[in-house]
């Protein structure tokens, strides 16, 4: 076996146990849920064709007396129940046991538990890549592509296909079936889309693909228009009106010459007029116009810096949120939400002294 | 040395990153302690749009982000919210994004159910959802929103959500706030909503990397912005200096709760961006050394080079 093997061997068994030990000693990466009962009453009247749910015991239901009896002596097909399942805290679910140790509104929930030891492995089998290519990379790496394309279908079809399309074509099915409340009339010019979007599926056909061309050329035609009119009108026409200002700038409440917006007037215009210069090829880039491109090279780079410490920013910040869910969440080493009783909120107690 | 940092493995640099940013979350995680932050005039800018809004006015809330870029974004959206709600504004989330309105859900869970139990679903708040067609979809809410937008998220019909009954457009919002990603975000928002209705007002909180491509459009077409987690935690700064003690922990008696120093104590949820920014401070040491000693060791192969 090879020493790298080896090593690697190693340190995997090592944190596998250190991983065991404070899941089971602390119960480190387990998830909590409070039970909320969800009870509601039909209020119609008799011989309404409409259903009119209202929660069971809310404002509205107190006010208008509508639920004066227990909710158990509603005739069945009046009410509806079920629980719903909140996501609670660690000392919240320890509070209601030193209270009542039969109480089971507060519960320890597998697949919340779970879901924190998944989303915390793939994290690591991600960061994995860093060393070098390995399957666990793979495996995490496959999985996204795999749910964020199902996640898109199920979006688009719920989101958009259903109200959007067949809401305003067939209401009346929509109405029965997925969305009571839909009040819409039907809208028949939907039927174009309708039929664009299937002439677009005509590409997966063998035969007759260059039907699927004429949506397509709709699509790219209309993008094209609406991308056109907006860059004109956002980024060249009023960038043109955001340059011109004064290089003498008045501070408007004292009336007094204001020296740092006049500089700053006076770079934006120079940086801008700069920059133009060096992407103007029409005239070769010597003497004054050569030194002017020079200087737009400089206000580009500047640019580019800003950009790249901003990107850098970026990247350390999106890289601290998984390590505090790991620190958080899965090992509990850090409770800055205050989410866990005192004993439970950090490993490092014992050099609480030392840190302050 | 110059051999030792010349053919350093970058793994070595991979794990001196983790240790420059695990180490101060630790820290910061069990000390509670955090830089100060001095917000700057464009986050300054948000606050007042939010704060000189009179209360009850319509805030359109665009999260246009998905969890791959919630560290930056997540502290700015939560403030945004919490800002709104503590003015009593009237706030319409919608999201450009498939994934936003699971962002917009977290916010309304984690902020408005539990720290603005008053705030009613369909008369202070409301979730429009995500609808698919990334500027397409601003082009025609701008006009008329019933037309993408003949429901909730819950499927409850615009007609039946009373907060809308005065709405027909975006142009009858009082000022935008979008939380921005990437496409489609707050470019488009400016090109498509912003600049051919120049009435509306903006405000926007987006990631590092399209921070310095939106700032030319400040700030005629947009009128503040948080650029990546600083803005946010500059944000965060000015709310908790307006809205602290309704935002700090109570006691038993609903009195806020204070340190030693006399500092109201804040919910870690409020602090995110304050929080991140310790381990921002000492990653970029390192980013700066590296840079330093990448360049040096390019310098001093280049003579080398040069004098064979």
């Amino acid at each position: 076996m090879k020493k790298e093997t080896v090593i690697w061997t190693v340190v995997m068994l090592v944190g596998a146990l250190v991983l065991v030990l404070n899941g089971a000693l602390r119960g480190a990466g387990s998830a909590y849920v409070k039970a909320v009962p969800m009870q509601f009453v039909n209020v119609a009247e008799p011989g309404e064709v409409n259903a009119d749910w209202i929660r069971y015991n809310s404002d509205r239901a107190f006010d208008e007396k509508l639920c004066t009896q227990p909710f158990e002596d509603i005739p069945e097909d009046l009410r509806e129940s079920w629980v719903r399942y909140e996501q609670a805290e660690l000392g919240e679910y320890l509070a209601s046991r030193a209270a009542d140790p039969n109480d089971d509104n507060y519960r320890f929930s597998l697949s919340q538990t779970l879901g924190i030891w998944v989303a915390a492995l793939f994290t690591l089998f991600i960061f994995s890549f860093l060393y070098k290519d390995n399957p666990f990379y793979k495996i995490a790496e496959s999985s996204v592509v795999g749910v964020s394309a199902a996640y898109w279908m199920v979006i688009g079809f719920w989101d958009v296909i259903v109200p959007n399309l067949l809401g305003k074509v067939a209401p009346a099915m929509v109405r029965a079936w997925s969305i009571p409340g839909l009040e819409d009339p039907p809208n028949y010019w939907y039927l174009v889309p309708l039929i664009l979007g299937l002439m677009l599926l005509w590409r997966l056909s063998p035969k007759g693909s260059w039907i699927g061309r004429w949506p397509l050329a709709f699509v790219i035609g209309t993008t094209a228009g609406i991308r056109l009119i907006g860059f004109i009108q956002a980024d060249f026409l009023s960038q043109i009106r955001n340059t011109v200002i004064p290089l003498i700038a008045i501070d408007s409440a004292t009336g007094s010459f204001a020296f740092w917006d006049s500089l700053k007037n006076l770079i934006i215009v120079i940086g801008v007029l700069s920059a133009l210069t060096y992407f103007f090829f029409s005239v070769e880039h010597k003497g004054v116009v050569g030194k002017t491109a020079r200087l737009g090279i400089w206000f580009l780079m500047i640019t580019f810096g800003a950009a790249f410490g901003y990107t850098v920013m970026g990247r350390i910040a999106l890289f601290a949120i998984r390590l505090e869910f790991l620190f958080d969440d899965w090992l509990w080493l850090i409770d800055p939400l205050g989410r866990r009783a005192a004993e439970y909120a950090s490993l490092l107690w014992p050099a609480m002294p030392l840190l302050g | 040395m110059y051999e030792f940092f010349r053919d350093l493995d970058r793994r070595w640099i991979f794990l001196m990153m983790f240790l420059c940013v695990a180490v101060p979350i630790i820290i910061i995680g069990a000390t509670g302690k955090t830089f100060p932050e001095e917000p700057t005039q464009l986050v300054r800018a948000v606050f007042d749009e939010i704060e000189n809004l009179p209360s009850g006015s319509k805030v359109l809330l665009s999260y246009d982000y998905d969890p791959a870029s919630e560290g930056e974004l997540a502290p700015m959206a939560t403030m945004f919210a919490y800002h709104c709600a503590a003015k009593g504004h009237k706030m319409y989330f919608m999201a450009l994004w498939p994934v936003g309105p699971q962002m917009v859900d977290d916010t309304i869970e984690n902020i408005i159910k539990k720290d603005f139990k008053d705030l009613k679903y369909g008369e202070d708040y409301v979730n429009l959802g995500y609808k698919s067609g990334y500027e397409g979809v601003i082009k025609v809410i701008i006009t008329d929103f019933t037309e993408l937008y003949s429901t909730d998220t819950r499927g409850t019909p615009w007609s039946a959500i009373p907060m809308c009954h005065d709405v027909n457009s975006v142009q009858d919002m009082d000022l935008i706030v979008n939380v921005s990603a990437g496409y489609a975000g707050t470019k488009e928002w400016v090109q498509y909503a912003v600049t051919p209705y120049p009435k509306l007002r903006m405000v926007a909180g987006c990631t590092g990397v399209q921070a310095p491509l939106l700032y030319p459009y400040i700030p005629q077409q947009l009128h503040g912005l948080l650029g990546a987690i600083k803005g946010a935690a500059e944000y965060e700064a000015l709310v908790i200096e307006a809205y602290g003690d309704k935002m700090a922990r109570k006691d038993a008696g609903d009195n806020p709760l204070t340190d030693d120093n006399g500092d109201y104590l804040i919910p870690g949820k409020y602090t995110e961006g304050i929080r991140r920014m310790g381990p921002q401070l000492v990653a970029h040491l390192l980013m700066i050394l590296l840079i330093i000693v990448g360049n040096v060791i390019y310098f001093v192969e280049r003579r080398r080079e040069g004098r064979r």
